[in-house]
């Protein structure tokens, strides 16, 4: 990193950034229909007053720990150490209540909008982690809640959306579009748009308008705070690398962030690679996409020379998006953290391999860490590392039995 | 005389009586090839036509222009190939496109003026772009005094309709409902007040639009704007084969 670029990262670090208008160096913003413009000036106003509320902060403190389930706990894995040659610790997210970091976002977001006295709560979803987060969130906090799931989702993420229903969530399936993430966010925004005052939209990523971008991440955050102090207990010091898969990219930037002011610790989002790597193939907006402008930000984006968005595929569910969060996009252009990609069959043995031999069942999400750990292990023997294990695979058992023949 | 002031010109001055018409249909839908001839024939009745650039994700579009967009994609309509259509159109009406803003940032905003100057278009609108962001383009455009029209609509706070109608050029587009194109609930009495406060905010003409489906919205709304938008009616009885002429004369009083 040259010296412009560190002082950007000092910017950020120091709440400098995301700046007024909801910039990460010329990545954000707010680009909105009028209709929510209102309301996206209302929540920022409001999020910057409630994250710095104690009293809120307690509220939420508390609820993650005794309701969701928090900390989560910093696993070693000793066979994995011992197959690649470096001391592996899983950040441990499948074990929160509902088996993702995406409740820490969907609870945090209840809690502002019980605070704004929304009547109504919209959210989209693509694998139905961040649904079914939702769905209980707004359960605990008592206000009903609507998901928006493409139809091509509901197929492969079943067993969630059972769930969502359970907890008392209505799901509505999305056959416009490409059926999958992308089109469930238009709906959603749609959705928002004709109910701007009563309704409030839990977004699920580090995506949208400003200010999600900012508060996903402030909410997510609390994985590398806990890491952090978890890692230095257990090893007395920090890892050499953090891995973390990126969709959206919200439990990425949750674990890395507390790690951004730590020279040594390399940080590696790991997209999906697809089935290849021809536009259309994956969803590696960082590492193939151009800038431009979906669902309400500047950022690196999948789309065509006429700007047109490309539909994308991946075997995950959570990673089939074309878009990616300005503030990830912020921190490839400065050179602080690694974008690399990881393959649909790549992803399904590190399933396979955690199961055997870690006995735990990873979300296919998460299993794109472990193939970038996998890789970076070769070149790093003896190195320390941790992998955010984002969720847990049970909601990918229909794409597993078909798949792996299970 | 073209560009904003053609637009305002002809919205003020209109072809009928009544207020300004000002159609909207999905660029080469729902054929290619009929699209300069649709134009040509709109262009009798319109005041201003106002041509959508289809785009993949219309967040703020209801049904039927998400439909009519996703079947001009399909079929390969892109904003490059709009201006190259264009440029062999003659028209004295003036010519609004309507797109979302990934498309004219990816073909560039100076090369955007340039062919929009060589297409005979006047203006745009640009859904996904509030005045906050739109300065750079704002000004790209009223350098070669091309039209920025702004929307307001009813989620917006009067101080903020009167920030916003003076970035407007052309005229000033009062989205009639909150929600997306199209709507089939009928346009209600409440919008009156609204209207009223855009009116008294704006010092160019005010077009009304979204949800307009007959002759009683037509109605309702006639005595506070200066003109009126039809959309996803048009595009349906457009698929159901009316000609639009016939369909617009059904809305006028
Ligand atoms: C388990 C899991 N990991 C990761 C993701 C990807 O989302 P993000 O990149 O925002 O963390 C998802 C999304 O659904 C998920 O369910």
């Amino acid at each position: 990193m040259d010296e412009k670029n560190k002082q950007l990262l000092t910017q950020l670090l120091s709440g400098e950034l995301p700046d007024e208008h909801g910039r990460f160096g010329e990545f954000g913003g707010q680009y909105a229909p009028e209709t929510l413009m209102p309301a996206l000036k209302n929540l920022d106003k409001k999020v910057k007053t409630l994250l710095n509320d104690s009293a809120f902060q307690q509220d939420l403190s508390e609820e993650l720990n005794q309701w969701a389930g928090r900390p989560t706990g910093l696993t070693y894995a000793k066979k994995l150490t011992e197959l690649w040659g470096v001391k592996v610790y899983l950040k441990r997210e499948d074990l929160t209540h509902t088996g993702a970091h995406k409740i820490n976002n969907a609870l945090g977001q209840a809690l502002i909008a019980k605070q704004l006295n929304a009547k109504r709560v919209v959210a989209e979803t693509g694998a139905g982690q961040h649904g079914v987060a939702s769905a209980a969130a707004c359960a605990r906090v008592g206000i009903p809640c609507v998901v928006y799931m493409g139809a091509v989702d509901i197929e492969r993420q079943a067993p969630n959306v059972d769930r969502m229903r359970q907890l008392g969530a209505e799901v509505v399936p999305v056959t416009a579009g490409d059926q999958t993430l992308r089109a469930a966010v238009d709906e959603a925004f749609r959705d928002w748009v004709s109910n701007p005052d009563d309704t409030y939209y839990i977004l699920g990523s580090v995506v949208g308008p400003h200010p999600y971008p900012y508060m996903v991440r402030e909410l997510q955050s609390i994985i590398g705070k806990e890491a952090k102090d978890q890692i230095i207990k257990a090893t007395n010091g920090l890892p050499d690398a953090v891995f973390a898969c990126v969709g959206g990219g919200s439990n990425a930037i949750g674990i890395f962030h507390a790690f951004l002011g730590d020279e040594s610790v390399e940080l590696i989002g790991i997209e999906a690679g697809g089935r290849s790597q021809k536009l259309g193939d994956n969803a590696a907006t960082l590492a193939s996409g151009k800038p431009g402008i979906l669902h309400g930000t500047y950022s690196m984006l999948l789309h065509d020379e006429d700007g047109l968005v490309q539909e994308t595929h991946s075997v995950s569910a959570g990673l089939d998006y074309p878009g990616v969060g300005p503030e990830h996009a912020f921190l490839q252009s400065i050179g602080r953290v690694t974008y690399t990609s990881a393959e649909d069959d790549e992803a399904l043995e590190e399933v396979r391999a955690c199961c055997s031999m870690e006995g735990i069942l990873p979300a296919l999400e998460s299993a794109h860490a472990f193939v970038g750990a996998k890789k970076w292990a070769e070149g790093n023997q003896g190195k320390t590392i941790i992998i955010g294990l984002s969720g847990r695979g049970d909601k990918d058992m229909p794409t597993l039995s078909k798949v792996l023949k299970i | 005389m073209f560009g904003s002031e053609l637009i305002t010109n002809s919205v003020e001055n209109t072809k009928q009586s009544g207020p300004a018409i000002v159609p909207f249909i999905t660029a080469g839908y729902p054929d290619k090839d009929s699209f300069l001839d649709l134009i040509t024939a709109l262009a009798k009745t319109a005041d201003v036509i106002e041509i959508g650039v289809p785009f993949s994700d219309p967040m703020a579009d209801g049904v039927t222009i998400q439909r009519s967009s996703h079947a001009a994609i399909e079929s390969g309509v892109t904003l490059k190939w709009i201006l190259e259509e264009l440029k062999t159109l003659n028209t004295k009406t003036p010519i609004v496109l309507m797109s979302y803003l990934n498309p004219l940032y990816v073909y560039g905003y100076d090369q955007l003026v340039e062919a929009s100057l060589e297409a005979g278009i006047d203006g745009f609108i640009i859904p996904d772009l509030p005045i906050e962001e739109g300065e750079e383009i704002r000004e790209v455009f009223n350098k070669a005094k091309l039209a920025m029209i702004q929307l307001v609509t009813p989620a917006t706070p009067e101080n903020r309709i009167n920030t916003i109608a003076k970035h407007s050029t052309g005229f000033l587009y009062a989205v009639t409902v909150k929600g997306v194109t199209g709507g089939n609930e009928g346009l209600s009495k409440e919008v009156v007040g609204y209207l009223e406060t855009v009116k008294a905010s704006s010092n160019i003409p005010v077009c009304a639009g979204f949800g307009v489906r007959s002759k009683a919205d037509v109605e309702l709304l006639e005595p506070y704007v200066d003109g009126i938008i039809i959309g996803s009616a048009l595009v349906e009885a457009i698929e159901q084969k009316i000609t639009a002429t016939d369909f617009l004369n059904t809305l006028r009083a």
